[in-house]
């Protein structure tokens, strides 16, 4: 089969998905290669290298007739127009917000992988091109912040005064903000890190920079257990906002990497925190072609709000054309070498592999995105503390109720009681209850160790009904007396004793 | 001396008083004497007033009758042993019981039934209302009376402490629970048949034996705080019956008391009240002897010295074979001696270790162990992981693993003393035998754990010896 590799089309694109060294490594698998002519312009790829590469020069029209089409940005539907029917296209694709390019691909049985769409497990991370680009990205951004940002990264004691060093807050340590971490860092910047997963904390520390904590904590884990980030709750949203609000005045230089898959960005820097930034300061939006995570990110361009400058590029990657596609186009040799095992130069989808299955968006003429979910598990998984909790949130809602119902049934019990009772007794039942709700109340914080004590001093009390005895005492029948006699007896027994040992096992207690 | 009705109405608000303070008193090491004096204060009180009330005659018989009993109540006290602190206490929870079923007898003899031939409405339901009192004060009180006195025997080695199966127990608990239901009934319809009454006692009676008999010996705490709550409900109803608010509120302070206790015991243990009182549990439980844990590793006393005095923090933690061998000295001892060495040592006591509520603090303060390094389960559970040596001396299902491993053991969810976490265990055991519940220990097994077989006290100063 033969790969058809065109120019990219978007505007501001200079990457191509071949590199002359990703081309051999086709031929190698039994592919043949044809290049759009001048497809690696502006990537520094001439057309001689490539046909140094033994790849053939075509023109767009036979380009888009290969077998196989090989793209970094997803085609336009002119593009997919073109395309031969039943052929592959292996492309970042957007499957989540494009459904009609996906249609039109079905309508052409155009078998698509979707870069996007690479699981994050050990096995395809050479195919990760979403991280191998979020890489360059993150390198960029520091770059672009620092050609912006009038001064120095590093701190500096020279003959001539003292320069403090920059400080930068990094949102979001993906690869992108690991790669800007270190960028910064090695620029000689103080850098601060934040992220919402808690177990990257390590990592980010590992890159030598402080990673920011919030004084709230997620009672879940926040992994969504594919390896990206997921939305948060309101509660720690408004403690992470506090957060960044504080740490906006104190900070040069803001980079933001927070996206999350299949929605629009998050908005995390408000337009309050960009005018409480010192002028001069600097924020790069690498969520800019999401929407952006600040409130007054322009996609494409650097917006200037009263001297703070917040660059909103959103082709950082492209910024650096010949590396990128060199990366982007092992990631797409790599991939290859997945579904051609035989090494015979045809593509065969294996539904059974994970990574094929879920980067496969559209299979012949059926669209087979979403894919069923896979968990790769990037935070350990804590089962057994889950189970736990389920099963406790389980039993709660119920005993609740049957609380309420209790309570209901007491009520109307006690309502049919004060109907026909008389008041006297109905004193008595109110002495009664208070008493119980005191008894609760004293008793509840006692200290563990007193519990002995305790127990003999409220038994030395339930002696009291020796009151009682006493009171029969006087009467004439004497099989009364008698029993009232005993009665007293064993509860002055109850009741010396009682206190007593209270006394003894007290004295016993010391510091 | 007569008081009059007002005085002694503020005596006995007085009184009920000083018995709210010696409860809450009792809640801190640092009040707990002071509450206790509350306690007697108010009971004098309570009882001068009562004596002085004009309607109260034969004094002379009251004071013989409190004078016998204040002498066999301070021999007991004086002479009880700390580890006999258990029978003690639910032997008294008897007398409160069978006082109570006395006082009710009373309370229904002093009836006038001659009068009940013709009443107005109201009249009626107050007597109505009157022989419910006098039923359930009778029935709390025979149940108290003989399940204490079954909890002392089983607390005392009289009796067997495993728990009684008796087949269908809980079909025969629901039927004596209808009887006395329609007994109840009957009883107040005939304004107070003297059959029903003494037939309801019997059941009452029985039914207190079997409920404690059916409950094994690990449950003890619970069993016996529940008792203390009875006694307590016991002392209220008999307040209603006499129209007696003092009654009334201590027994209600008694009672609530009793009931958090043993709501605690039963959190201890991971497990419902009512499966508690149902009784049986480590008998439904299918023993499994097959599974290979692995070896075990033995260990001699002196070697235990050693490792003691190559430690910088040991947790000791006690559980009822402790109490059994009478080691609390000689551990205190062996305390000591580390402490002079430098070593941080500290106890570590399971809410439900031993056979009462507190029971372990109270041998442990009995051998003069200061109660600021006596801690709970959940202020020294997390200092496990950096403590050098855990020595378990005769605690075995409060510390076992499986309770918080092994989802499938029947003791699965029960909050344990971690020791495993510590650097090394060491477990002081007569023998291999499995707990009260029956469940065999993976403590034993692990690489951390070497066993010291004997008997506690005799090892506990040997280890002495080698310091």
């Amino acid at each position: 089969m033969n790969i058809g590799i065109p120019k990219e089309t978007l505007s501001g694109e200079n990457r191509v998905a071949a590199s002359p060294t990703s081309v051999s490594e086709l031929l190698k698998l039994g592919f043949s290669v044809q290049v759009q002519k001048g497809a690696g312009t502006k990537a520094s790829f001439t057309d001689q290298e490539f046909l140094d590469a033994e790849a053939s020069l075509v023109t767009k029209k036979v380009c888009l007739q290969s077998d196989i089409i090989f793209k970094v940005n997803a085609p336009s539907l002119e593009e997919v127009e073109q395309m031969k029917d039943g052929a592959h296209l292996i492309s970042f694709i957007a499957p989540a917000q494009s459904p009609e390019l996906l249609e039109a691909l079905r309508a052409k049985s155009i078998t698509t992988f979707a870069m996007e769409m690479v699981p994050r497990m050990t096995r395809s991370q050479s195919m990760d091109a979403l991280s191998s680009m979020a890489n360059i990205a993150g390198y960029r951004a520091v770059i672009e912040a620092t050609h912006h940002f009038g001064r120095f990264l590093t701190g500096q004691i020279t003959a001539a005064g003292k320069m403090p060093p920059a400080k930068v807050m990094i949102i979001g340590a993906g690869v992108a903000g690991l790669a800007a971490i270190g960028t910064a860092g090695s620029l000689g910047a103080i850098v601060r890190a934040f992220d919402t997963r808690p177990e990257v904390k390590e990592q980010i520390e590992s890159m030598g920079a402080e990673f920011l904590e919030l004084d709230y904590e997620e009672p879940e884990d926040t992994g969504s257990g594919d390896g990206y980030a997921k939305e948060m709750s309101k509660a720690f949203i408004d403690a992470e906002m506090a957060l960044f609000a504080e740490q906006a005045k104190d900070v040069d230089i803001i980079i933001t990497t927070a996206m999350i898959p299949g929605r629009p960005a998050p908005k995390l820097i408000t337009e309050a925190m960009v005018h409480s930034m010192k002028t001069g300061s600097i924020i790069v939006d690498l969520a800019a072609a999401g929407g952006g995570n600040c409130e007054l990110t322009v996609a494409g361009k650097v917006a200037n709000i009263n001297g703070v400058k917040i660059i909103g590029y959103t082709d950082l990657v492209s910024r650096l054309p010949n590396q990128s596609s060199q990366l982007y186009s092992n990631n797409l040799v790599n991939l290859v070498k997945l579904v051609c095992p035989e090494k015979d130069g045809t593509i065969t989808v294996d539904f059974d592999d994970q990574v094929v299955r879920n980067m496969t968006v559209v299979n012949a003429d059926e669209i087979t995105f979403p894919p069923p979910p896979i968990q790769v598990s990037a935070a350990p998984a804590k089962p057994v503390a889950a189970k736990v909790e389920a099963v406790v949130e389980k039993e709660e809602p119920t005993s609740q109720t049957k609380k309420h119902i209790f309570m209901g049934i007491g009520a109307l019990l006690f309502a049919w009681v004060a109907s026909v009772a008389p008041a006297d007794f109905l004193s008595h039942f109110t002495v009664f209850v208070l008493s119980c709700v005191i008894g609760y109340n004293v008793v509840w914080n006692v200290s563990h160790s007193l519990h002995t004590p305790l127990m003999s001093v409220t038994n030395a009390i339930s002696g009291i009904i020796i009151v009682g005895a006493i009171l029969q005492i006087g009467q004439d029948n004497v099989v009364v007396q008698i029993l009232a006699g005993i009665a007293v007896l064993i509860a002055t027994i109850n009741i010396v004793g009682g206190f007593v040992v209270t006394k003894r096992m007290l004295k016993m207690f010391r510091r | 001396m007569e008081f009059s009705q007002g005085l002694i109405s503020a005596a006995y608000i007085v009184a009920a008083l000083l018995f709210i303070f010696s409860l809450s008193g009792l809640s801190k090491q640092e009040t707990a004497e002071t509450g206790n004096w509350y306690g007697i204060i108010g009971m004098s009180i309570a009882l001068i007033a009562t004596i002085a009330d004009p309607r109260v005659d034969n004094v002379l018989v009251i004071f013989v009758a409190m004078s016998v009993g204040a002498f066999i109540g301070l021999h007991l006290a004086k002479k009880v042993e700390m580890t006999q602190m258990p029978e003690l206490v639910a032997i008294l929870h008897s007398f409160v019981g069978l006082a109570a079923v006395l006082v009710g007898f009373n309370s229904y003899f002093e009836m006038d039934h001659s009068l009940t031939a013709n009443l107005t409405d109201t009249q009626q339901m107050a007597t109505n209302i009157h022989l419910v009192e006098v039923f359930l004060g009778v029935f709390i009180g025979a149940v108290t009376f003989t399940g204490s006195i079954v909890a002392f025997a089983k607390l005392r080695g009289i009796i067997s402490s495993s728990a009684l199966m008796l087949p269908h127990r809980h079909k025969l608990n629901l039927v004596a629970g209808v009887v006395t239901f329609i007994l109840m009934i009957s009883f107040v319809q005939s304004d107070g048949s003297v059959s029903a009454l003494y037939f309801m006692t019997l059941i009452a009676l029985v039914f207190g034996w079997h409920l404690v008999a059916s409950i094994g010996g690990a449950d003890m705490p619970v069993v016996v705080s529940m008792l203390n709550s009875y006694s307590g409900w016991a002392a209220a109803a008999a307040g209603f019956m006499l129209n007696n608010d003092l009654l009334i509120v201590t027994g209600a302070l008694v009672g609530s008391s009793g009931a958090i206790l043993s709501y605690i015991m039963c959190k201890a243990m991971n497990r419902s009240f009512i499966s508690v009182i149902a009784g049986g549990f480590g008998t439904d439980v299918v023993i499994d002897n097959d599974t290979d844990y692995g070896d075990h590793v033995e260990v001699q006393a002196e070697a235990v010295a050693d490792i003691l005095c190559g430690a910088k923090s040991v947790i000791i933690t006690p559980g009822y074979g402790m109490a059994v061998a009478q080691a609390q000295y000689p551990v205190y001892e062996m305390t000591r001696a580390l402490k002079e060495k430098g070593i941080d040592v500290r106890f570590a006591i399971h809410p439900v270790a031993g056979r009462l509520p507190g029971h372990m603090n109270v041998l442990l303060a009995e051998a003069k162990v200061p109660y600021d390094i006596v801690l709970g389960m959940d202020e020294i559970n997390d200092d496990f992981p950096e403590t050098d040596v855990v020595l378990v001396i005769g605690a075995n299902d409060t510390v076992n693993p499986a309770a918080a491993e092994d989802p499938t053991s029947p003791i699965a969810g029960m909050p344990v003393l971690e020791v495993w976490n510590a650097k090394q265990v060491i477990v002081f055991k007569r023998s291999m035998s499995t707990g009260y519940a029956g469940v065999q220990n993976p403590l034993f097994f692990k690489d951390n754990t070497q066993m010291l077989f004997g008997d506690a006290k005799e090892t506990v100063s040997d280890i002495l010896k080698g310091l």
